[in-house]
């Protein structure tokens, strides 16, 4: 039984700055600091969530790219998390890493692992639903494709937020994308590619 | 209030990145868990990590955590009364 | 549907170098947590599960050449790996052999060793990529020659059940007919120092479920399944059947698990809708149980809620190997394999005394019984809980 599943939202944030389902949505100053950038899109988008300053990049990052897709709303809570990347939680293993000599911090700690991401979409949006974080050398259109695939037809879940989240050396690559039952683009290999690989000004 | 209230204000909005505080925000006897400040469990270990860093105090045992960090008085209090720097 | 078939398990951990070493100190109640010796750490005073063989060893065992780069992860996954192909009816797999491997600690332990040697001396750099999970998955896919698909899962605590998941998944939905699944994880400065700074250690043996329990105890090992289609099985002895799975997000907080045990609640009930059983059919738990008091209390709330006063008969084996972390999940996997085959429930060691907010006592000694059904926890951090159902064939 193949399921027809269709994107239904897309966005990207890369090189400071953000496509908003294929189209430019936002551009930050170039020569902005990580940090500075994300405090600048947090405040651009008018959110309140302390909790994002406890955050590290790496949550940040996906913590806005979520904000973003969804408008701040995910109404289906089975919606189920399918991510990945190719560095884990790198920056902050070495952040954590540089404490460990003295006084090892529990707060950097705590996001030395990739799926603490999902932990923090979950909370944020109250999801309890199926989550899963993979590991690929780079971007990988069918793991994503298998593994989705499968949950549609065990009839898991109804709707899926799909995430390529990579950050290294300031470094970031966030793709992320919403599939589900109807939409206007197909869900294969060439779309996702056809969104995912960088558009030139 | 006296530098040392004024001073563990400052260090914790930093040491736990509470960006959007400011210093003149944080009540003297305020609750930091719970209602008040609305600090978490990772928050309170940041804080014993803090009293060691900064005033060389070991705490052995974290469940004294929950006296000494009910308040910024609770917590100036005990610094002064076993602060090695 | 009948429940995706294990035809093959391989293991390593502080209880044994392999299956029947593994399954006479469960049944001896021989734990294996002593104090490091071989992970070079400064807290010589901190509990572990250690596997006494370094990774000179390890690497003789495996034959490998004197210019490998293969993480103690990677060893001890390759070392699990041995095992159940030698007990396999295959001299070696066959070509469309799928791989999905769990850790949360890829090749930490080679970058802490040899981070400040990467500038300077050359013979060092090949550790580099180390830092990338993905290659101790595929170090391990090397040595086997698995060229079909490898998946590397990072799901901390719960990577290597959601990797048998993953791996049933696959099978059942014709992806793949055969596939290697489990997970891998070794002792390290990096986790011991983080675990310590998180104050979820325990200063002696943990004491999971006990009312006094102060902690766990890390531990290392690796332990795969192989699972088969039915097309494939032929005349294979099956050891047991993944019937049921299930996963789902605590949404509470990013390392600690909520109050009414959400996350777990809502992962045991998939599995047992996906096994297509009532919470009475089953008759054993292999809990998560580590021994830390948010978790034991946290999963005996959703215990509880899920089977009311009737909880079934369960144990914590973390007291045998410590907290195994990304491979947790596979070896308590094999072991409810075991304790379906031998009709064993081992002990949950080092309990005294039920907590006063649930008491509820797990098995403390070795008991026999005949089991058919077992449900297995693991919870991890970032709120990622999978709940897996094991079988009797038949």
């Amino acid at each position: 039984m193949s399921e027809e599943l269709f994107i239904t939202k897309s966005v990207i944030i890369r090189d400071s700055k953000i496509i908003k389902n294929g189209k430019p949505f936002f551009k930050a100053d170039p020569d902005a600091s990580l940090s500075e950038f994300l405090k600048t899109i947090y405040k651009e988008e008018h959110l309140k969530y302390p909790k994002f300053f406890k955050m590290d990049s790496l949550s940040k990052l996906v913590y806005l790219g979520v904000e973003l897709l969804t408008e701040g709303n995910i109404p289906d809570k089975k919606t189920a998390l399918v991510f990945a990347n190719s560095v884990s939680s790198l920056e902050t293993d070495e952040a954590y890493a540089g404490t460990m000599g003295e006084f090892p911090s529990p707060s950097l700690f705590v996001y030395t692992l990739p799926n603490i991401m999902l932990g923090e979409i979950s909370i944020r949006h109250q999801l309890k639903s199926e989550n899963i974080f993979l590991i690929s050398e780079e971007f990988d259109p069918t793991i994503y494709l298998d593994y989705t695939k499968a949950l549609f037809q065990q009839k898991k879940t109804d709707n899926v937020l799909c995430g390529w989240v990579n950050l290294h050396n300031n470094e970031y690559d966030v793709f992320l994308w919403q599939i589900a039952r109807s939409g206007r683009t197909d869900f294969n290999e060439e779309e996702l590619k056809k969104l995912y690989l960088p558009t030139h000004e | 209030m006296s530098d040392l209230h004024t001073e563990l204000k400052q260090s914790i909005i930093q040491q736990l990145n509470l960006e959007d505080m400011e210093v003149s925000e944080i009540e003297n006897d305020e609750h930091l868990f719970g209602d008040g400040l609305g600090l978490d469990s990772i928050d309170a270990l940041e804080l014993i990590v803090l009293l060691e860093k900064d005033y060389g105090i070991k705490l052995t045992d974290p469940n004294q955590g929950k006296e000494i960090f009910n308040s910024i008085n609770s917590m100036a209090d005990f610094i002064e009364k076993n602060r090695i720097r | 549907m009948k429940g995706v078939a294990v035809t093959g398990m391989g293991i390593i951990s502080s209880i044994g170098v392999n299956l029947e070493e593994s399954f006479n100190s469960l049944q001896s109640g021989k734990d294996g947590i002593s104090f490091p010796e071989i992970l070079p750490t400064s807290y010589k005073n901190l509990l572990v599960g250690e596997i006494k063989l370094n990774n000179a060893e390890l690497s003789e065992i495996l034959d490998l050449p004197k210019t490998h780069s293969y993480t103690r992860a990677a060893l001890l996954g390759t070392h699990a790996i041995k095992e159940l192909l030698n007990n396999s009816k295959y001299d070696q797999f066959p070509e469309d052999t799928g791989f999905i491997s769990g850790t949360s600690i890829g090749g930490i332990d080679m970058t802490e060793k040899h981070f400040y040697d990467f500038s300077e001396n050359a013979e060092y750099q090949k550790y580099i990529q180390a830092q990338h999970p993905g290659f101790t998955t595929e170090k391990i896919a090397e040595y086997f020659d698995l060229s079909g698909t490898v998946t590397t899962i990072s799901t901390a605590c719960s990577s290597a059940a959601n990797a048998i998941m993953m791996g049933a998944r696959m099978i059942q939905s014709r992806k793949l007919k055969r596939v290697i699944v489990g997970g891998s994880d070794c002792l390290t400065k990096f986790t011991l120092n983080g675990f310590n700074s998180l104050k979820i250690l325990s200063p002696q043996k943990s004491k999971p479920f006990d009312h006094n329990r102060d902690g766990l105890n890390l531990g290392e090992a690796a332990g795969y399944l192989l699972l088969e289609a039915e097309a494939v099985i032929r005349d294979k002895p099956v050891l047991g059947r993944v019937s049921g799975y299930g996963n789902a997000n605590d949404a509470f907080h990013q390392t600690a698990s909520s109050e009414n045990g959400e996350g777990a609640y809502q992962a045991i009930s998939k599995a047992l809708n996906k096994a297509g059983i009532s919470a009475s059919e089953i008759d054993y738990i292999n809990a998560h149980g580590t021994g830390t008091k948010n978790n034991d209390l946290s999963e005996s709330v959703a215990l509880k809620r899920i089977f009311g006063d009737n909880v079934p008969d369960f144990s914590s084996t973390k007291g045998f190997t410590g907290h195994t972390l990304g491979a947790a999940g596979a070896i308590e996997a094999i072991f409810s394999l075991l304790s379906i085959q031998k009709e064993n429930m081992f002990p949950n060691l080092n309990f005294n005394a039920e907590m006063y907010e649930t008491g509820l006592i797990p098995v403390s000694k070795l008991q026999n019984k005949q089991i058919g059904t077992v449900l297995s926890n693991s919870f991890g951090f970032g709120g990622n809980c999978t709940s897996l159902i094991f079988q009797k064939d038949g």
